[in-house]
């Protein structure tokens, strides 16, 4: 069994897990070749596109499409009619948690829209110009009701009411009236009432965040076609399209059988390619036409129509010794889910002190529905909103001690054996490696200038396994094929290639790593949580061990040894000793070549729910300055301190965590949702929402630290959710530095910290 | 609606497309020509993934109109390498791994080409504020930037 | 027997009682014994939820073994971006 496998025997005799060769898919990626998700055409294609509301929250009170549908060139249009209801509970979509009744609502509106961007009905037509003019040709009756935006005005008892029947989960007794807090959550160790009186200092703060986009460039598209019988097949730009597979079914009430997905090149996700928004409508729209479907979001609609993460506000209390012992730490959080529920209030609440070794800990989770595009995942989700919080305090607490903030965190930081603060026993862990090689850095020891400020912070995330599937084949001139499921995103390909070439013993060059449709592989659960590297990565491993043992077996029958005689060094099968017998050994490409003629082709396969996932922790050290008088904050160095367990192509190692920075740049500088009082967004393009270019920001120093996972064959973590979480902080506790100012609302942009320059001069 | 039919010039060869007035370049190159190499990120000049070449100036083909390329001398992703041999920066992005997803990459390539036809030795900070037009979401700028640097060293040591 | 440790709102359904040792070889045979103590938790049991078994999480393993001294944490499911 793959969980059984055990870090491979020699680890400093590795050949090419830890290089850093071309990936394989980057050719195409530098030529215009690859194809994402808008690139496809197809012949008789039309396009789709989709009407959305204009208010935050309304009735729907009627939609005629009659002049639409008769428009020259319009073969279709979709409604709320068009899709069956469904009921509201929560079964499981692959290894998900899902309440159809509220994705077939998000899709395409029902009774209400819920916010501005909700889609209301969809046309196909022959060109671009005549869907759009098809769209204006919709009627459709609105009752405008009252909206909320902010997550604590919705929690207010007069507030308007999204949803009329959401009644609070997790309150006991379960209340009997409606409100727009969908869920309270609680987690809890030891006592922090008498952690708080063994305190020498306490710290209590409020923090408010805003919602951000996940920004990838590649907006939302996908090209559908379905046959009269209802066989379908769709190409889209998703992180998982064994999960959209799952979605569209459900949606469409088709056998999973009948959909065959094909994950398009991906131009980026960070979390936001996980749901569906266009894929059951493009299907809807080939049922209906006959004709393929292709359908593009604008930057517009991914902005107002797609999920952000939470905005949040979030209160937190921690106490400590004189000497510098965390003894309690308690934390409310209330996180925007947008429309319908499911805020990553919970992952907050369980990542909000997970850096650290707590005997008393509690934390209060909220997660409030709004009049706002349902969130979805972002990098690490729920933790940097929590952690900024929570890694602010504690900078204020060895501050207000008069500790060096590194050697406070180390005094309280996790370790392997320690009880994480949500509940179980970390294994070995690599967060004091981070802290010390970041007092050790170069960076921590060079002097700043004046008004000059320096910050560090920690993070945390679980990293997760999963369902997943590969097959490898053998290639008759000794190459090698993988078929893996999880889409790449950020050079999967590249670091699977490496793995599957280990174990085989053969150049990575020699093995070519493609991304299956849903129909050639079993099912694979989504790229997210850090874990297309370490599952498909173990399931590689696994496949190639299966080729090695019947690789073994064939040269064990050409010696006419038995097959425990012979084992696999270096690519080659050889006699297990001068016992086994004297034969020369055979290669990889012998072996192949010889495949028809010894039983027929070789390969391996496998099927597996990997387990064994590691957390990744990091720390993360900003120098930065600000200019008095505009409120601009200059970013002058930044380094990154991460444990990988391995890196298994270092240089992609690197542009997670350097891609994660400055995306945690953009969230604690700049980027927000900004809704005016009439519910609509005001900010809905890269103008206006402005995420970091290359202008913004400095080189991003990295430092990788190699604390192995023991549970994966080359021991992997997982990288890429880390490096969001500790940039809020480390930015926030260098201002505070720079400026004297303690910064809890992000983000920290200019008009922002200017105001809070004057406050301070101003008295 | 009637269409426009232009003559231009493509990475070199003659073309001729018939497109709608309303029709961007960019829409033309990705539609009517499948040459989809530019990307869509934002239609409205903002993240530069479509950036082309017109008459050897940068432009962001999604704010150009189709219709107005007649005669005009137009360079895309797909003219970039010659023959079977990448252009130096595509080589050099793929050497610094300066790609994660690769959405933006096409645009990254010939905005800086166009840098590196200008300014053989840009500084960083030059490199930056030029490329400070085409976004990027995945590496954090590190790498792209470093790829261009060397790149024009070694171009200027005639390698 | 194993130490079971409810994690997050799974007490409020078991009338406050968080930690139990039970005599559970599987996780699905925690799930059923459970189930029949509190049978108010069951539907939470079948609703996305993560196992620590000695602190290493696992996800949608009902046939994950549970030793006679592991320590076990139920605590709510984790995806990820």
């Amino acid at each position: 069994m793959s969980q059984a496998l055990k870090l491979d025997d020699d680890e400093q005799d590795l050949k090419y897990v830890g290089t850093r060769p071309v990936r394989p898919d980057g050719v195409d990626k530098v030529t215009g070749r690859a194809k994402f998700g808008a690139d496809l055409h197809l012949p008789g294609m039309l396009t789709g596109q989709v009407l959305r509301s204009p208010h935050p929250h309304a009735r729907i009170v009627s939609i005629d499409t009659s002049k639409a549908e008769a428009l020259a060139g319009v073969k279709a249009v979709i409604t709320r009619d068009d899709f069956q209801d469904m009921e509201s509970e929560f079964v499981p979509a692959g290894e998900m948690m899902v309440n159809y009744r509220d994705v077939v609502r998000n899709v395409m509106a029902r009774e209400k829209v819920l916010y501005e961007g909700h889609a209301v009905a969809a046309v196909a037509a022959t060109s671009n110009s005549i869907a759009r003019k098809a769209l204006r040709l919709i009627d459709v009756e609105y009752e405008v009701l009252p909206h909320v935006i902010d997550a604590v005005a919705a929690m207010a008892p007069d507030a308007p009411l999204l949803h009329d029947d959401m009644m609070t989960e997790g309150v006991d007794p379960k209340p009997d009236t409606p409100s727009n807090v969908s869920k309270r959550v609680e987690f809890a160790l030891g006592d922090v009432e008498k952690g708080f009186a063994e305190a020498d200092v306490i710290v209590e703060r409020e923090f408010n965040t805003k919602p951000v986009h996940q920004g990838y460039i590649e907006p939302h598209a996908c090209v559908a076609s379905m046959s009269e019988d209802g066989q379908a097949d769709l190409w889209c730009s998703t992180q998982g399209h064994y999960v959209v597979r799952t979605h569209c079914a459900r949606l469409l009430n088709l056998d999973v059988s009948k959909i065959r997905v094909t994950a398009s090149e991906i131009g980026g996700g960070f979390g936001g390619k996980t749901v569906v928004y266009l894929e059951p409508l493009a299907l809807a729209l080939s049922q209906k036409t006959g004709h393929p479907v292709k359908m593009v979001m604008s930057r517009d609609d991914v902005f107002r129509a797609t999920g952000p993460t939470s905005g949040a506000n979030v209160w937190v209390k921690m106490g400590a010794t004189k000497d510098g012992r965390i003894t309690a730490a308690e934390a409310v959080l209330k996180y925007q889910a947008g429309a319908f529920q499911g805020s990553p209030v919970q992952p907050g609440c369980m990542c909000a002190f997970a850096p650290y070794d707590l005997e008393n800990v509690k934390t209060v989770g909220y997660d409030v529905v709004t009049n706002r595009p349902k969130v979805a995942a972002y990098r690490a989700p729920g933790g940097p909103i929590s952690e900024y919080a929570t890694e602010s305090v504690v900078d204020e607490l060895a501050k207000m001690l008069g500790i060096d903030p590194v050697d406070f965190r180390l005094r309280n930081a996790a370790r392997e054996g320690t009880h994480a603060a949500y509940g179980p026993k970390f294994g070995p862990i690599g967060l004091v490696e981070t802290l010390e090689q970041a007092k050790a850095h170069e960076h921590y020891n060079t002097p700043l200038k004046p008004g000059q400020g320096r910050g560090i912070a920690s993070g945390f995330w679980f990293n997760i396994g999963g369902e997943t599937c590969v097959t490898l084949n053998i290639n008759e001139d000794g190459s090698a094929t993988l078929m893996a499921g999880t889409p790449d995103i950020g050079g999967s390909r590249a670091s699977l290639a490496l793995m599957t070439a280990e174990r085989l013993g053969i150049e990575p060059e020699k093995v070519r790593p493609l991304i299956a449709d849903t129909s050639s592989l079993g099912y694979n659960f989504l790229t997210g949580g850090s874990r297309a590297t370490f599952s498909s990565g173990m399931a590689a491993v696994e496949a190639a061990d299966e080729a090695i043992k019947e690789m073994c077996a064939r040269a064990a029958k050409i010696w006419e040894i038995p097959e425990d005689a012979v084992v696999w060094e270096d690519g080659h099968a050889k006699p297990a000793g001068d016992n086994a017998g004297k034969f020369d050994p055979l290669s990889l490409a012998d072996i192949a070549d010889m495949a028809g003629k010894t039983g027929g082709p070789i390969g391996g396969a496998a099927r597996i729910n990997a387990k064994g996932a590691a957390p990744s922790f990091g720390t993360h050290m900003v120098d930065l300055e600000v200019d008095e008088e505009t409120g601009r904050v200059t970013i002058l160095r930044y380094t990154v301190l991460q444990d990988a367990g391995r890196a298994v192509h270092p240089s992609y190692v690197e542009g997670q965590y350097q891609g994660g920075a400055v995306q945690g740049i953009g969230w604690a500088l700049n980027e927000e949702y900004i809704y005016g009082e009439d519910g609509r967004m005001q900010n809905p393009g890269f103008l206006d929402y402005r995420i970091p270019v290359a202008s913004d920001v400095p080189m991003i120093d990295t430092v990788i630290v190699e604390v192995p996972n023991p549970r994966h064959p080359y021991g992997v973590r997982g990288v890429g959710e880390t490096p969001i979480v500790p940039p809020m902080a480390a930015i926030a506790n260098a201002m505070e530095n720079a400026t004297g100012i303690r910064f809890t609302e992000l983000p920290m942009s200019p008009p922002k910290v200017l105001k809070a320059i004057e406050d301070r001069d101003g008295g | 609606m009637s269409k426009y039919h232009v003559s231009t010039t493509i990475n070199g060869d003659p073309v001729e497309y018939l497109c709608e007035p309303e029709q961007t370049l960019l829409d033309v190159l990705r539609d009517e020509l499948y040459l989809t190499g530019s990307k869509e990120g934002c239609a409205s000049g903002d993240c530069g993934a479509c950036s082309v070449l017109v008459d050897d100036r940068l432009v962001c083909a999604c704010l150009a109109l189709g219709a107005e390329m007649g005669g005009k001398k137009i360079e895309t992703i797909e003219g970039m390498a010659d023959g079977d041999e990448l252009h130096p920066l595509q080589q050099k992005f793929l050497e610094h791994a300066a790609l994660q997803c690769g959405i933006c990459t096409p645009g990254f390539l010939v905005a800086a080409k166009s840098l590196l036809d200008r300014n053989p030795d840009p500084t960083e900070e030059e490199t930056r504020y030029w490329l400070a037009g085409n976004l990027c979401r995945c590496t954090g700028y590190d790498k792209i930037i470093r790829a261009v640097l060397d790149t024009a060293a070694e171009m200027r040591s005639g390698k | 027997m194993a130490h079971i440790v409810l994690m997050g709102n799974l007490r409020q359904y078991t009338g406050g009682e968080s930690e139990f040792d039970l005599d559970a070889r599987t996780v699905r045979q925690l799930f059923t014994m459970l189930s029949d103590r509190h049978p108010t938790l069951k539907p939470h049991l079948e609703e996305g939820l993560a196992v620590a078994i000695d602190g290493q999480i696992y996800q949608d393993a009902w046939l994950e073994a549970i030793e006679p001294d592991s320590e076990v944490h139920l605590l709510p499911q984790i995806a990820g971006g």
